[in-house]
């Protein structure tokens, strides 16, 4: 039985003072991957046909390099907030979302860098 | 996980058949939900045929005429029949709105009629509005000022006035809020489209001396950012209102005062 009155109910712990900056940052991403998406899509058309060599030259080429750096942490940055959104909103039990929260936190952070890497492998002529 | 299906004792059976008026000729069916909290009965949806030709226009009039000539046990709130106070809302043909604005004539076929969604049942068409209420008072819907009373009325420009047009017509009948997605899953901290429109209605008003306090009581990820901007609000609203508007405003104002 819950004897607190409504509005003790409604007050809760609070306001956590934030929030904002996720919101903002979800607009920003989204924005920003408009034109970086258009551009992957050109590229990737274009360099249809392309061998070993001419794509390896193309994505170790600066500008190409950066752009799909900035196209994967947009990507990856935007993915994780949608997907932080939805678990709020449906998983109510307190540890499971948690735990999920982190497991896609840290999946995102672990796709991102890898995909980072690889170009920057290509780039470096690591790989 | 939230809830995609009814509890057992929710789930909603075939009522009572009520018998049709004798020699009517313009004849309609309503599908009215029926719960009462004094039985250990689940809900059920009754089915009443009325006479139109004896039955005012509205949605209202019917459901009175049902409680004052077929069945008095049918519960339901009803204060002003001219869209003003807000008590006769309820989910009509699918959409929440006003009984008492709402024409017969514009439902097709039989006319259902249930109590707003996903808020505690009181009984029939009644629900439980305490909490909806509680949040109403957490927001402190007053003017709050820290400067010396003045000696007359406080003096807003015509255009500072023009600002709380579209927000101050909101008559709290909650439709918007029980038709929010957000609201179903998360009402214990998401404040819904009512409280945050009537919230930016003071946020908005050039004579409250409040603003910052009132921006960190909403900064939230839950009281104010569980709206997705999904604008079922918008789209029900009775007075047609934009809740979703207000809400858009109050992000504004959260960001104006970071960059």
């Amino acid at each position: 039985m819950n004897l607190q009155t409504p509005l003790g109910r409604a007050r809760g712990l609070g306001s956590a003072k934030s929030g904002t900056k996720h919101w903002w940052a979800q607009r920003v991403t989204a924005i920003a991957l408009i034109p970086l998406t258009i551009w992957f899509v050109v590229a990737m058309i274009s360099a249809t046909g392309n061998d070993y060599n001419n794509a390896q030259q193309f994505i170790g080429n600066p500008i190409n390099a950066i752009l799909f750096i900035l196209l994967i942490v947009a990507t990856f940055h935007h993915a994780q907030l949608g997907l932080q959104v939805v678990i709020e909103d449906y998983v109510h039990n307190k540890p499971m979302e948690i735990g999920l929260l982190i497991i896609t936190k840290g999946t995102v952070i672990v796709l991102g860098l890898s995909s980072v890497f690889a170009v920057l492998s290509i780039t470096f002529g690591v790989a | 996980m939230a809830d995609f299906t009814l509890p057992k004792n929710s789930k909603i059976k075939d009522g009572k058949v009520w018998p049709e008026p004798e020699g009517a000729k313009n004849t309609r069916t309503f599908k009215v939900y029926r719960w009462s909290p004094d039985d250990e009965e689940n809900p059920t949806v009754d089915t009443y045929v009325l006479d139109m030709d004896s039955c005012g226009p509205m949605v209202l009039d019917a459901l009175m005429k049902i409680k004052n000539e077929i069945d008095p046990t049918l519960t339901f709130r009803r204060s002003c029949r001219e869209g003003v106070c807000g008590s006769c809302a309820m989910n009509i043909d699918g959409t929440n709105t006003l009984a008492c604005t709402s024409y017969n004539s514009e439902v097709k076929g039989d006319i259902k009629i249930y109590p707003l969604p996903h808020q505690p049942v009181a009984k029939d068409l009644v629900p439980d509005m305490t909490h909806f209420f509680a949040q109403y008072r957490e927001i402190e819907p007053w003017l709050k000022t820290d400067s010396q009373p003045p000696e007359r009325e406080r003096l807003q420009s015509v255009e500072d006035r023009e600002k709380l047009d579209g927000l101050y017509e909101c008559i709290l009948c909650a439709c918007c809020t029980t038709s929010c997605p957000s609201y179903w899953w998360n009402s214990d901290r998401y404040l819904g489209p009512a409280i945050l429109l009537q919230a930016y209605r003071w946020l908005a008003d050039s004579r409250d001396e409040a603003t910052g306090s009132r921006l960190d009581q909403l900064e939230d990820p839950f009281r104010l950012y569980r709206c997705h901007t999904i604008m079922n609000c918008a789209k029900t609203c009775p007075k047609s209102l934009n809740p979703a508007k207000a809400i858009a405003e109050i992000k504004k104002m959260m960001l104006e005062r970071q960059l």
